[in-house]
């Protein structure tokens, strides 16, 4: 099993527009991850189950996945949870 | 004037219809009038039905939400910007592979369709409601959501937007996201029954400048084809008004938005007497170009949700972003509290909160907090070259204010002021400007500690009219300790960005107003339209 710890960077924490674009990129990756925090483990493709963990900014996720693939697809998305999505909303206004 | 009921314009006659007047809370600038037409309400959901085929159930489920989703994402591919962002994460939503197999679940254990759809909603909407903040106004989301999906699978009408043929106030219970990201050109105003000021209703009519009144019950009783007049400021509605009626406050509306758009330039009364107009502003992201200046920029927007506190380098960056974009910028240091929590100072709760520790009452116990915000500020000013200013909220002594501004200064902070909020400090205006570069004045605060009213105790709302004499006077104080000394004294607060309000305390003597972007050309023109010598006229008689 690859994991990954990483802090959510965007401001609004992984809510709004950055956690549908974090949905969107685990949709488009196809390797089942889970997302977890303390107890919760959601599957990273739920925008419902990602919403429900309430992390905000600064909030440690931990990413999970396993089999063909795996290790390029937790990368791919610790990057986009180590990016401030929301200030990059703001440069593209 | 205090007689007056808030709200009234003079200079047009009350604002009231033949079947009287309602009010509730408005969110979004601007006067418009006409006919009512209500939205659609939700299905109303049939008595469970026994399943014969559970199998068809769980498919017609599948079926519901996939064609939910297809429809909002079809949606979003019409719509723009943030509509277009929030319909794609509604259709995400509806795709939701957790939802489909709980309502899928739902239907093979026995549930029909309908149910099962409202069922498992349900339970989603329930886990973000229980998470507070902005998940539960998410939350509504979820009910719309479901209202389409058991419309899908019962074969009903979608709930939604009616299309009158003809321009109209639409009027409904709430809005959600989906609803106000498909509103047409023909929806002149908003009026809902529930909402808040952070409402999808409150901040789409705003970005759309919809003008809008949320929180207003009664506009239940009112019945579709009735001509009413919306007065999205003040939050009040006149019912019953006639057609002629109706045609002259739109050609007013016409008249007033042309006459603001082309308002430009600095704050001065029609003789010239100079009044700067500043933003009050959270982040870099709020600045808007019209105005002299930032009056108050509210640190703690920053750092709302963090669970750490932020780091010196992470300050300085949005300092810095501010610094740049604005010439001058008055910087209050957090004004956070156990009434505005922010999470990562961790302060114990109390039993009543607003006379708590708050404000720059808090580095009594947390002393570290203020140094580091003051080292960024100094950087950041540094770095940029700019002049800031930097004000410390909830000042309440001479001690406090004078301890404030040695520590300011020593780091290297060229401006140092107060905000006076608490009736003490008013009091004491001339003695703290001996050792104060400037003093702003928070009046929504203000009023709720000398009329010892809660600011959001909706009984009270007559204790906090800003135009009482008591309130003024205190003004008055600040103000005339300000031209004593030859400090500006300003105004931040709603009362500063009230185009009937502002002339009123420049006649206070008050020489600064700071205020949301979206006031400041209503407010350049209110004083551009009356002498220095008629607004003191004005504050006279409010004193009186």
């Amino acid at each position: 099993m690859a994991h990954r710890t990483v802090a959510v960077a965007s401001a609004s924490g992984l809510h709004a527009r950055p956690a549908k674009l974090f949905v969107q990129e685990a949709v488009r990756l196809g390797v089942p991850v889970t997302v977890r925090l303390g107890e919760k483990a959601v599957p990273a493709k739920s925008m419902l189950g990602v919403l429900s963990l309430g992390a905000v900014q600064g909030t440690e996720v931990t990413l999970e996945a396993d089999g063909p693939g795996a290790e390029e697809a937790l990368d791919a998305l610790v990057s986009l949870l180590s990016r401030d999505l929301d200030a990059e909303e703001a440069l593209d206004a | 004037m205090p007689d007056t009921p808030p709200g009234t314009r003079p200079d047009h006659g009350p604002w009231t219809g033949a079947a009287g007047r309602l009010t509730g809370l408005g969110v979004s600038q601007g006067r418009v009038a006409g006919p009512v037409v209500r939205m659609a309400g939700p299905p109303r959901l049939p008595a469970p039905r026994a399943v014969a085929d559970p199998g068809a159930e769980a498919a017609t489920v599948v079926k519901a939400l996939g064609e939910l989703a297809a429809d909002l994402a079809r949606r979003a591919t019409s719509a723009q910007g943030e509509a277009a962002e929030i319909l794609e994460a509604l259709a995400m939503i509806a795709d939701d592979p957790l939802l489909r197999e709980e309502a899928e679940g739902k239907a093979t254990g026995g549930l029909d369709a309908a149910h099962a759809l409202d069922a498992a909603f349900a339970h989603h909407r329930d886990a973000l409601a229980a998470l507070g903040g902005y998940l539960a106004e998410r939350a509504a989301d979820l009910d719309d959501l479901k209202h389409r999906a058991v419309a899908f699978a019962l074969g009903l009408p979608m709930p939604g937007l009616p299309s009158p043929g003809h321009p109209y106030v639409l009027v409904a219970e709430d809005l959600s996201p989906a609803d106000t990201a498909g509103l047409g050109d023909d929806v002149l105003a908003l009026i809902t029954e529930r909402g808040g000021p952070t409402s999808h209703t409150a901040i789409l009519a705003r970005g759309r400048g919809l003008p809008a009144v949320v929180a207003c019950p009664e506009i239940a009783g009112v019945p579709d084809g009735t001509i009413v007049g919306v007065d999205g400021t003040t939050g009040e509605i006149a019912v019953g008004l006639s057609a002629e009626e109706a045609a002259e406050v739109r050609e007013r509306d016409r008249a007033e938005k042309a006459r603001l758009a082309a308002s430009h330039g600095p704050g001065r009364t029609a003789d010239g007497h100079p009044v700067k107009l500043l933003l009050n502003i959270g982040s870099a992201a709020d600045l808007r170009p019209g105005a002299e200046g930032v009056g108050l920029f509210r640190t703690e927007f920053l750092f709302l949700d963090r669970t750490q506190a932020p780091s010196f380098e992470e300050q300085v960056a949005a300092y810095t972003e501010v610094f740049r974009q604005a010439e001058t910028v008055i910087v209050r240091t957090l004004d956070a509290g156990t009434d505005k929590p922010l999470p990562f100072l961790g302060l114990p709760e109390e039993t009543n909160p607003a006379l708590g520790v708050r404000g720059l009452r808090v580095d009594r116990l947390l002393p570290e907090v203020l140094e580091t915000q003051l080292d960024a500020i100094a950087e950041a000013a540094r770095a940029t070259g700019a002049q800031a200013w930097v004000m410390a909220p909830m000042v309440t002594t001479m001690g406090e204010a004078s301890g404030f501004a040695r520590r300011a200064r020593a780091k290297g902070v060229t401006r140092v002021g107060v905000m006076v909020e608490v009736p003490a400090a008013a009091l004491r205006a001339r003695r703290l400007l001996q050792e104060l570069d400037f003093l702003s004045i928070g009046t929504n605060d203000l009023a709720q500690y000398t009329f010892a009213a809660d600011r959001q105790h909706s009984a009270l709302a007559d204790l906090l009219d800003p135009r009482q004499p008591a309130l003024l006077e205190l003004i008055a104080m600040c103000a005339e300790a300000g031209r004593e000394a030859g400090k500006p004294v300003g105004v931040c607060g709603e009362a500063a960005g009230d185009p009937l309000l502002a002339p009123l305390l420049v006649g206070l003597g008050v020489t600064s107003l700071s205020m949301a972007p979206v006031c400041v050309p209503a407010v350049r023109e209110a004083l551009a339209g009356l002498t220095l010598a008629e607004c003191r006229e004005r504050a006279r008689v409010a004193l009186d």
